[in-house]
C-alpha cells in the first residue's frame, strides 16, 4: 500500500485487512490518486484514476437529472471480479473510490468496510493547509517525489 | 407482505429474538428483513455471510458435510444462521441471551426448508 498523505495509511490497513479487497485506488474527483494497493505499474493507476473519476462524473450527472442527491456507490459484479466505485465527502474535499475484490469477499462485506473507511477518514484528516502555487520548476519535481510515494521509483 | 416477510415472521415471533432476515449468502446483502430497532442488518448480514462462507469452506476441508445451523455465543446474545442452499440464501437470527433458542432454530430450519 502506497499514500502520498500519511493519515490516509491506518484507516486504509484497516480497510484492506478487514474487506480482504485485492486492489484499492484513492483518489480526488479530478482523477489525482492519493493512495493505492494492489497496483503494479503507474500506467494502470493513471488509467483506472481517470476512469474511475469520469465514471462518478457521469454518474453524479445522472443522479441529478434525476434529481437525486447523488449515487452512493456503484457495484459492479462479475464472476471472478466484482468492482466497488464510490464517491464521498472528505474535509479535503470529494474523493473517489475504486475497490477491486475477489470471491473470497463479498460485496457486502466491502462495502460494510468501505462506509467504516469513508468515516474514518472523514475523523482523521487534518486540516486543509493552502497548497503553494505550482510552478513550472516544482512541477518535475513534484510529480516525480508523488510517484515515488506511489510506486517506489 | 411479501413471503419471505411471512417467513420471518414466524422467526421473529419466537420469545427473545430480536430479529431475522434474509441474506444472499454470496454477496451478503440483506434480502429481507425483520429486525428490532438497535440492530444493524447490513453488518450483521455481510459478517454472518462471510462467516457462514468460511465455515462452509472449513468443514469441506474437513471432508465434513456442510453446516445446517451456525450458533454463535456471544456474551450478550447469540447469532443463529441456516443455509438454505438451494436457494443461496442465508437465514439469520439475532437473539438475546434468553431467548428460547430450540425453537427459534427449528423456525429457522423450517423457513430455510420452505425456502429451498
Amino acid at each position: 500500500m502506497r499514500t502520498l498523505e500519511p493519515w490516509v495509511g491506518p484507516p486504509l490497513e484497516h480497510f484492506l485487512a478487514e474487506s480482504e479487497a485485492r486492489v484499492v485506488l484513492l483518489m480526488t474527483s479530478a482523477g489525482q490518486v492519493v493512495a493505492q494497493h494492489g497496483f503494479t505499474r503507474s500506467l494502470d493507476v493513471m488509467a483506472a484514476a481517470a476512469l474511475g473519476a469520469g465514471i462518478v462524473a457521469s454518474t453524479t450527472e445522472v443522479a441529478r437529472l434525476m434529481d437525486q442527491q447523488g449515487f452512493g456507490a456503484l457495484v459492479h459484479q462479475g464472476s471472478e471480479q466484482g468492482m466497488l466505485l464510490s464517491g464521498f465527502e472528505t474535509p479535503r474535499g470529494r474523493w473517489v473510490g475504486l475497490v477491486v475484490f475477489g470471491n473470497e469477499t463479498s460485496v457486502g462485506l466491502v462495502q460494510l468496510f468501505w462506509d467504516e473507511l469513508v468515516r474514518e477518514l472523514a475523523a482523521v484528516a487534518p486540516p486543509e493547509t493552502t497548497q503553494a502555487p505550482v510552478l513550472a520548476e516544482n512541477f518535475e519535481r513534484e510529480l516525480n517525489a508523488s510517484l515515488h510515494a506511489l510506486f517506489g521509483r | 407482505m411479501s413471503r419471505y416477510q411471512a417467513e420471518l415472521g414466524r422467526i421473529s415471533a419466537v420469545r427473545g429474538v430480536r430479529g431475522a432476515m434474509l441474506v444472499s449468502m454470496a454477496d451478503g446483502l440483506v434480502v429481507a428483513e425483520s429486525l428490532m430497532d438497535g440492530v444493524d442488518g447490513r453488518a450483521v448480514a455481510a459478517l454472518a455471510a462471510s462467516l457462514a462462507g468460511r465455515l462452509a469452506r472449513t468443514t469441506a476441508e474437513a471432508g465434513l458435510e456442510s453446516p445446517r445451523v451456525l450458533h454463535l455465543h456471544a456474551e450478550r446474545g447469540t447469532l443463529l444462521a441456516v443455509p438454505a442452499a438451494a436457494v443461496e440464501l442465508l437465514v439469520v437470527a439475532v437473539t438475546q441471551s434468553d431467548a428460547n433458542l430450540g425453537l427459534a432454530r427449528l423456525e429457522m430450519l423450517d423457513v430455510a426448508q420452505a425456502l429451498g
